[in-house]
């Protein structure tokens, strides 16, 4: 049995309580969340939210039908069965000075970054892409030179006409 | 238009929705909803003595009565005791309206006197719940509560009401209709998959129908009977099944499971088409899942798509409701006069009388110590078959479910899932009062009836006349037979070496009290408490104390390994067996 990743995208009630009920269904039943991330959508009363779990074929199954199952949920989509792009937001403070300064932004440029503050001793850069890009930046850099990471999670959208409304 | 307080307008919606009893218990958060109780006479109010009860009662005249439950509490200590009233509804898919009083909307969160956070708190034990921060959306909401619990796979939902929202006014308008966009279970079952389901019941040689609650739950029961006589197969049903198909019918061949009959084991192991009906497989009826009916396909009807492929893998999924599918089933073989293979048939039944020859229920009787097992059968001649019987939890559970054979739906009413002791009594209040007429009898157990003995006195106040039945063994027996299977006779806190005086217990509530101590004594006893028709009797069986509940399937075992009395050697449960329930 494999475990692979998958990425749900979730279009659910913009309640309170609703997120809740999401990451109780999780915890509750012992399956794992690797990241969730959440926001309205253009209609404010529903709320978009990509989790990003993993399991075997029989596990994904039961989560699909327990978060189906949940009240609050519209309607969902396993973005792993489909052509999909998956998009995460990272902000990064690094050190930068001397010649790290140089080498540093021409990493960021590499990996389409922007730099978003500058300091006499640091850096705060932007960038986005798939989980496994923002991991290979924070491998490319040395490592010492991390002095803060915050990522959004991952959300998703399929490819093509499909689109997941209400 | 007439402005109407919040609590008014719950009252009317509960009216509206054709509640005829509210269980319920008062406090400072819903002084304002009992003022506007106090002001009418559609909704009739029980008061409970403990919130649970309200739970429990509300549960069992859903049970009996399949009408969703009511209950009303305050906040604080109201709803957190009634948590486990709740829980055990869910467990058991039970349709139910729990309104809890809230503190006022500006001091949520303020830790503010007697608040909890209800809808945190009752989160993983409800279908759905919320917490009322407008009050026009009051009526809208409890509409929405009684719609999501009583469709699909109904289950308790609870209503958290803030007190300023049972004083604020405002119009009152009941939606007629709901519609929720996130919100529609599926009814009617997929033709195609009917179609090929029917194909593969057909070309059985060893059928076999497993039904559960889903039956009784979706009133289905009358297109099972149908459908199980027209193919001739045999069918078994689960603790929560019992009664969707009359149990003394010859093609019923006994409840499933751990406790269950050894033909309803052996045909689940050997058959080569099961054929699942609103039942979940549980642990207690699968036992080992790699070893569980190893010779089948599979098809599973069930409202819930997440019942299907959850512990056991199926071949044939259909998602809706048991009496659409069955009806579907019913015509597609009507209309294609399609025929069951009778020689196969035929073998199979010969299989299984060999199975049942073996009288897996037999038990020894004897003339000096009143068996547990003799006490329900008297109970069954008593009444007919007839009275509705509730349980509490434990070994006299089992033995309720094994020798009352129940012939019609709903007349069996108890706590499989969460197994809680003290459902028994509340429940039985409940179910009396929906059914007046009927004869209720709660059986019980020594350690169980003391959980919810302050009932007695809501069952005085409100004249429900039910027969307790206790099967009293001094020991929490049920616990006590795993000790002394598994754990070499340590009796370690199964013993109640004081137990109460139930018979004077009994009449200081104002009932009737009655020891009954040798078997001879026992038919007449309750032909004597029957008779009284319109008093609650507390009948104490002392009963041979160390009796146990056989057959069994140790936990982890399969459904080929059952153990059938005392004779056979207790082999302790497999490793993997003894990490479960
Ligand atoms: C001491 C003790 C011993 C026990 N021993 C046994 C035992 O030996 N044998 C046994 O069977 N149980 C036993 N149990 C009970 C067991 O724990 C489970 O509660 C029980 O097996 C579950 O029954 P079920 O599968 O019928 O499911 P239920 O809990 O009744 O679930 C009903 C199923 O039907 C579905 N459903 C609901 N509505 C519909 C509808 N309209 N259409 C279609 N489907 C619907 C639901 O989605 C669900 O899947 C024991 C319990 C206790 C406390
Ligand atoms: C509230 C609760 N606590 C504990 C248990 C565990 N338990 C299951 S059966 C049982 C013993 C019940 O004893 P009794 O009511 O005397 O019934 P008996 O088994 O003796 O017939 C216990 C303690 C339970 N099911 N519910
Ligand atoms: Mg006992």
């Amino acid at each position: 049995m494999n475990n692979n990743r998958h990425v749900i995208s979730i279009l659910m009630e913009n309640e309170a309580g609703a997120l809740s009920r999401v990451a109780n269904l999780f915890s509750a039943r012992g399956y794992n969340i690797e990241s969730l991330s959440v926001a309205p959508t253009d209609d404010p009363t529903l709320s978009r939210l990509t989790l990003v779990t993993c399991g075997n074929e029989q596990i994904i199954e039961q989560i699909v039908k327990q978060l189906n199952k949940l009240v609050d949920v519209v309607k969902l989509i396993d973005l792993s069965e489909t052509e999909a792009i998956e998009r995460e937001l990272m902000l990064v403070k690094t050190r930068a000075m001397g010649e790290q300064r140089a080498e540093m932004k021409r990493l960021a440029d590499i990996f389409g970054g922007h730099v978003l503050d500058v300091t006499e001793a640091t850096y705060t850069i932007e960038l986005t892409g798939t989980g496994s890009k923002l991991d290979n930046f924070l491998r490319a850099i040395e490592k010492d030179a991390i002095l803060e990471v915050v990522r959004s999670g991952a959300t998703g959208i399929a490819l093509g006409q499909k689109a997941l409304r209400a | 238009m007439e402005l109407l307080t919040g609590a008014e307008i719950l009252i009317r919606c509960l009216k509206e929705e054709g509640v005829e009893y509210l269980f319920g218990y008062p406090g400072g958060a819903v002084l304002h909803i009992y003022d506007a109780i106090y002001n009418q006479e559609d909704v009739k109010h029980v008061l409970v003595r403990h919130e649970q009860a309200a739970a429990h009662a509300a549960d069992g005249y859903s049970r009996a009565s399949g009408k969703p439950g009511v209950v009303l509490v305050t906040s604080g200590p109201g709803v957190t005791n009634a948590v486990t009233g709740i829980a055990t509804a869910y467990m058991d898919s039970i349709p139910m309206v729990i309104i809890s009083g809230q503190v006022p909307t500006a001091l949520i969160g303020n830790d503010a006197f007697q608040e909890v956070d209800a809808v945190g708190i009752t989160r993983p034990c409800v279908k759905h719940n919320f917490l009322v921060k407008d009050v026009t959306k009051l009526a809208e909401t409890v509409k929405k509560a009684f719609y999501i619990a009583t469709t699909g796979r109904p289950g308790p939902v609870l209503v958290d009401l803030p007190k300023d929202m049972t004083i604020a006014k405002t119009e009152y308008h009941y939606p007629k209709k709901i519609k929720l966009r996130s919100y529609n279970p599926t009814i009617k079952g997929h033709a195609g998959q009917i179609r090929k389901a029917v194909d593969l019941i057909l070309s059985a040689k060893r059928p076999m129908i497993y039904t559960g609650g889903g039956v009784i739950l979706s009133d289905g029961s009358p297109e099972l009977v149908e459908l199980t006589q027209l193919l001739g197969y045999p069918i078994t049903n689960t603790l929560m099944g019992l009664g969707a198909y009359p149990a003394t019918d010859r093609q019923f061949v006994g409840m499933l499971g751990m406790h269950g009959t050894y033909e309803a084991n052996m045909a689940m192991h050997g058959c080569d088409v099961l054929i699942a009906v609103g039942a979940r497989f549980d642990d207690r009826v699968t036992g080992k899942v790699d070893n569980f009916c190893p010779t089948a396909k599979i098809v599973h009807v069930d409202i819930d798509p997440s019942s299907i492929s959850k512990n056991v893998q199926v071949d044939i999924p259909i998602v809706g409701s048991v009496p659409n599918v069955l009806r579907a089933m019913i015509n597609v073989i009507r209309d294609e006069k399609l025929k069951p293979d009778a020689e196969a048939l035929d073998r199979w039944w010969r299989q299984i009388d060999e199975w049942r020859a073996i009288k897996s229920l037999s038990y020894r009787s004897s003339d000096e110590v009143i068996k547990p097992q003799y006490v329900i059968q008297k109970l069954y001649q008593a009444t007919n078959g007839k009275a509705i019987i509730t349980s509490d939890v434990g070994q006299h559970q089992m033995w309720a479910a094994q020798y009352y054979h129940f012939d019609r739906p709903r007349q069996w009413i108890n706590s499989g899932g969460l197994g809680t002791m003290g459902f028994g009594l509340p429940a039985a209040m409940g179910a009396k009062l929906a059914f007046p007429d009927q004869d209720v009898a709660c059986v019980t157990g020594d350690g169980s009836i003391q959980m919810m003995l302050q009932e007695l006195s809501t069952m005085k106040q409100y004249r429900t006349p039910v027969k307790i039945v206790n099967l009293n063994n001094h020991y929490l027996g049920m616990v006590r037979q795993w000790q002394e299977f598994f754990y070499q006779k340590r009796y370690c806190m199964t013993y109640f070496e004081s137990l109460p005086d139930f018979v004077k217990l009994a009449e200081a509530y104002g009932h009737v009290g009655m020891r009954i101590e040798k078997p001879g004594d026992v038919e007449g006893a309750l032909r004597e408490a029957f008779a009284l028709k319109d008093r609650t009797v507390f009948l104490d069986f002392l009963t041979d104390q160390e009796e146990n509940v056989f057959p069994m399937i140790p936990s982890g075992g399969s459904q080929n390994e059952m153990l059938l009395a005392e004779r056979d050697e207790m082999v302790s449960t497999h490793d993997e067996g003894m990490v479960l329930l």
